[in-house]
């Protein structure tokens, strides 16, 4: 069995309460940090420990830390991102639902480490049960002296508050969720300033994922050194992955870093291999937005090593033949899945979700989702892919906040390295009329009349 | 300004809202406008009508114009009425995979009405949405506060018959799980 | 002071200038678009994308190159840093993008449109628009609204440069429109039907770089380009009093503040000079306006721009810079 760091009592029977989670050895790290520790002395923790954002784009989490100007005369704020709305991840509501407490201990610690006395978790408003369990746990929390005045009869002293959300993926990004959090609409930040410099109410602040805040408990606990021993080179700890699609056994697993791909997919441990006994075609490894990889791919890099659960590994091959730990979001696509469709839904949920703020993003989104939708119904033509391609090139990196780049990747992906299903679409549109083509006859066996 | 007389947070609310907008520094109140939109939608009908949206403006002492700005970015505040059940099914891509458009069917065909009507009852709308974060147990839709997942036809039929048997219906926000 | 150099021209220029504005300083072909950025609004630019440019050097004391293009109305120069504007084939491709972006939804109603002759939108796309759409679905489409009862807002056309909510939030002490709505949804709307009723609510319109927002009391009078713009100034108590009247013969048919190459308005007019006045006796005319920025007002009409120019600058710099290949815009490794 692997190690587990925070899902490791998740099946002990109250362990959302306070007192079962705090007989688990809860809240060491509070008491640890505050006691015994120096704010910065738990930030060098984290430094060493190599942990890495959890939220998406893996930025290293002491790093960000260090970033908080500490000079201004400011209030600092924590800011815990719980808007997870990227398509295929799940990770964070489970460990809020389940241990509440775990992100709770963890806002503090951190909290304690960056001088905030005031903190928020920002929660998608869908979520509105699990704001319920979070705020349940905070009253607990401050009831038994953990939060409120003088914590533990030392000098500090932090607030802790969930806010809600409206419904609108890109408050995940951070600046739009400091907007969302001031009452305003979510439109990103232009950058600099830096959160780190002017976040909150203009003030120095650092946004975290629900994941890289609970991950600081253990490495607080037993000390970076020893967390940064599990995992391979850069990777280091554990990673919450949430599996989804075509697989037996759909769920949230925390892993090791460094666990073969191959491993991960087929083993009884994870996901239990492919459904109803069928062969998989592709996999998104990281959340909607990174590129999904084919079955050789996605098991082996283009060089034929062995692909692993790490930041390194799943994006060895860059955009040509690589793909993105992103939020492990790991969504399986069987045989029988239509790449065109299944992009289809994801170019829908960029054009719906996006802010509109800047131009290439705004009108681009919309425009490759109504290409799509024409491929997949039958009704695109030659030239049509080609303008994808190059519609998703125009937006890539041309916009205000990387929700452009999330939107542009999963279509140029899913062109490269399944170009012939979408000229599939395009040659036999009375194939492709039932949605459920491939459910009837598997692409492979279709696969001569496009590349013959 | 629309006159705003009839439209008031009830005291309960009010007392929430009092201590919700102390979770903010001094003259930053306008952070209470999300959770005070959630608070105005449940008590005031599951949508929110300019009287409403320009209460709210008053509340927080904003321009009424700041409202109905953040109103129509998010896609829970509902500007325009909604059936008593509101039911939001996931389309996207990991629920689409385990079967979403069939449940999305069967609800349409069960109701009589299209995704995004509501019956001539008024006790149903149908809504389909994006990703719910519940991509494992797929597919799945949410009512009110509570999600349903793992959904087949079966489930979503015997959901719909007991919503249609119960009276009072206000679930936005609440949680008024109906246990299968 | 920093010291910037743009498409191979150097100049120096105070600390926390935008490379925009640095770029306007050299003067000429060099300077990028703003559609967006308004220099006399604050917070304004960062939106349309099409000043974006190439960072090739970030400073003297960083030399990296910067991994994207940058929106250079709101990036600041660094001493010692390098930029390329049209020199950059990668930024000239990004710009003919991003103005196919902004026009795929576009009415394209410009025979029609009052600001046809001074719009921003339609300069830009004549210089790096494709001849062609390749858009090939239905374009977006609002009804016209009255925003008070002089203006009229023709919201199919509005690029969402956001300045007129900052004219509303910056020049007026009560703004009753704004954006509505989101991604390709979003609309400048009041919401529920309210006039813009404010002493310098008028400035919208000018700040306007489409026909979206209009003089509703100059609407469908005169293409611009027939009308005769002369500089004028009366003595107001609210404003600067200094306008400029759009006359045909010894008719005012219009009354806007005056712009200057960028069509910005340095200084704002109030609504009093805007609608009440016209009448030539109730100014002091100072003579013709010369309009020299690169409308087509001042272009002999319908002439291109001096597209040929252009093309052979981008050839010289590319012969310049052969060897060299353009790094990849994105890599995941970096
Ligand atoms: C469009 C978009 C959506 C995002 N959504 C989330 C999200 O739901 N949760 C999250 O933690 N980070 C999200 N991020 C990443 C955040 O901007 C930010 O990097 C993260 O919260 C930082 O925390 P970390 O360093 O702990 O990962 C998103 C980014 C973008 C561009
Ligand atoms: S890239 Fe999209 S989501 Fe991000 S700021 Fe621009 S329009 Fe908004
Ligand atoms: S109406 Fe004009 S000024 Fe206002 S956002 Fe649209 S284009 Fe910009
Ligand atoms: S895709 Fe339906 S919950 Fe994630
Ligand atoms: S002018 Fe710079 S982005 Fe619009």
């Amino acid at each position: 069995m692997a190690r587990k760091l925070l899902l490791q009592h998740e099946n002990v029977p109250g362990i959302n309460t306070f007192e079962v989670y705090r007989k688990n050895g809860g809240y060491a790290s509070v008491e640890k940090a505050l006691k015994s520790m120096t704010p910065d002395e738990v930030m060098e923790e984290v430094k060493k420990s190599g942990l890495r954002g959890r939220g998406g784009a893996g930025f290293p989490a002491g790093m960000k830390w260090s970033f908080l100007d500490r000079k201004s005369e400011k209030p600092r704020y924590l800011v815990c991102n719980a808007d997870e709305s990227e398509p295929g991840t799940f990770k964070d509501r489970y460990l809020m639902e389940k241990i509440p407490h775990l992100l709770i201990e963890g806002m503090i610690t951190s909290s304690y480490s960056l001088g905030a006395n005031t903190s928020y978790i920002y929660v998608r408003g869908e979520y509105m049960y699990v704001i319920s369990i979070l705020e349940k746990a905070i009253e607990e929390a401050y009831a038994a002296g953990f939060l409120g005045k003088n914590i533990l009869g030392t000098s500090y002293s932090l607030d802790l508050y969930v806010q809600p959300g409206g419904g609108a993926y890109i408050c995940g990004e951070e600046t739009a969720l400091l907007e969302s959090l001031e009452g305003k609409r979510g439109n990103p930040r232009l950058k600099p300033p830096f959160p780190a410099i002017a976040g909150l109410y203009a003030s120095p602040t650092v946004v975290n994922n629900v994941e890289t805040i609970a991950a600081v408990v253990p490495i607080v606990n037993q000390g970076g050194d020893e967390y940064a021993k599990i995992g391979v080179g850069k990777s280091t700890g554990t990673k919450l992955i949430s599996a989804s699609g075509h697989i037996n056994k759909p769920g949230v697993y925390e892993i090791e870093l460094g666990l073969p791909v191959e491993e991960f997919i087929y083993s009884e441990e994870y996901c239990g291999g492919i459904w109803k006994g069928r062969k998989m075609k592709a996999v998104v490894a990281g959340g909607s937005s990174v590129p999904i990889l084919p079955t050789d791919l996605i098991l082996k890099t283009a060089k034929g090593e062995q692909r692993l659960m790490t930041y390194e590994s799943l994006s060895d091959g860059g955009f040509v033949s690589g793909t993105m730990l992103g939020s492990g979001g790991f969504i399986v696509l069987d045989e029988t899945a239509c790449i065109v469709q299944h992009l289809h839904t994801f170019a829908r949920f960029y054009h719906h979700e996006s802010c509109g703020q800047c131009s290439p993003c705004r009108e681009g989104t919309g425009w490759m989702e109504k290409v799509i939708h024409r491929i997949e119904h039958g009704h695109g033509h030659q030239g049509d892919i080609d303008l994808l391609v190059d519609v998703a090139k125009k937006i890539e990196g041309n916009t205000i906040c990387p929700l452009g780049d999330a939107a542009a990747w999963p279509v140029a992906s899913a062109i490269r390295h399944f170009r012939e299903e979408f000229e599939y679409h395009i040659k036999y549109p009375e194939k492709v009329k039932n949605p459920k083509h491939f459910e009837l006859e598997p692409f492979v066996s279709e696969k001569s009349l496009v590349t013959a | 300004m629309t006159d705003t007389k009839t439209i008031e947070f009830s005291a309960t609310t009010k007392a929430l809202v009092d201590r919700i907008l102390k979770r903010y520094p001094e003259g930053r109140q306008k952070s209470a406008l999300l959770p005070l939109l959630h608070l105005a939608q449940a008590e005031f009908g599951g949508w929110l009508s300019v009287p409403t949206m320009d209460y709210v403006a008053s509340v927080l002492n904003i321009k009424p114009i700041e409202v109905y700005e953040v109103a129509s970015f998010y896609t829970m505040y509902n500007l325009n009425p909604v059936g008593k059940c509101l039911i939001e099914v996931c389309r996207t891509g990991p629920c689409m995979l385990r079967g979403a458009n069939d449940i999305i069917e069967h609800i349409e065909n069960k109701l009589g009405i299209k995704e995004g009507e509501t019956t001539a009852d008024g006790k149903f709308t149908l809504k389909t949405v994006e990703c719910l974060g519940s991509c494992g147990t797929a597919p799945m839709l949410q009512c009110g506060a509570d999600y349903y997942e793992n959904l087949t036809n079966e489930k979503v039929d015997k959901l719909i018959e007991k919503w249609n048997s119960i009276n009072d219906h206000s679930t936005y926000m609440r949680s008024n799980r109906v246990e299968l | 002071m920093a010291k910037v150099t743009i498409d191979g021209i150097e100049i120096e220029v105070p600390d926390g200038t935008s490379i925009l504005n640095a770029a306007r300083m050299i003067g000429g072909d060099v300077v990028p678009p703003a559609m967006c950025y308004y220099s006399t609004l604050k917070e304004t630019g960062g939106k349309c994308r099409v000043c974006l440019v190439k960072v090739t050097q970030g400073s003297a004391k960083d030399p990296r190159p910067m991994p994207k293009l940058v929106a250079s109305c709101r990036t600041n120069v660094m001493d010692g840093m390098v930029v390329q504007n049209i020199t950059s084939p990668e930024v000239l491709e990004a710009r003919k993008g991003v103005v196919e972006f902004l026009l795929i939804n576009h009415p394209l109603d410009c025979p029609i449109c009052d600001q046809a002759g001074e719009c921003d939108l339609q300069n830009l796309a004549y210089e790096h628009g494709a001849a062609k759409t390749r858009y090939e679905e239905d374009r977006r489409t609002f009804e016209k609204i009255d925003i008070g009862d002089k203006i009229k807002l023709h919201m199919n056309r509005c690029i969402l440069c956001y300045r007129c909510t900052f004219v509303a939030d910056q020049l007026t002490n009560n703004r009753v429109h704004g954006v509505l709505n989101r991604g390709d949804h979003s609309e400048i709307s009041t919401y529920i039907e309210k006039a813009v009723d404010n002493d310098f609510s008028g400035n919208m319109i000018d700040v306007c770089p489409v026909g979206a927002l209009t003089d509703k009391t100059f609407r469908f009078k005169q293409r611009v380009w027939f009308t005769n713009p002369m500089d004028a100034h009366r003595d107001c108590p609210k404003c600067s009093g200094k306008v400029v009247l759009w006359m045909k013969g010894e008719e005012v048919l219009r009354v806007t503040a005056r712009k200057d190459q960028y069509a910005e308005v340095k200084e704002y007019i109030c609504n009093e000079c805007r609608y009440d006045h016209k009448d030539i006796t109730h100014w002091k005319v100072e003579g013709p306006r010369h309009i020299d920025r690169g409308s087509v007002i001042s272009q002999n009409h319908y002439e291109r721009i001096d597209l040929q120019k252009l093309k052979k600058e981008v050839e010289r710099q590319l012969e310049f810079q052969k060897g060299k290949p353009l790094p990849e815009p994105n890599s995941l490794n970096a």
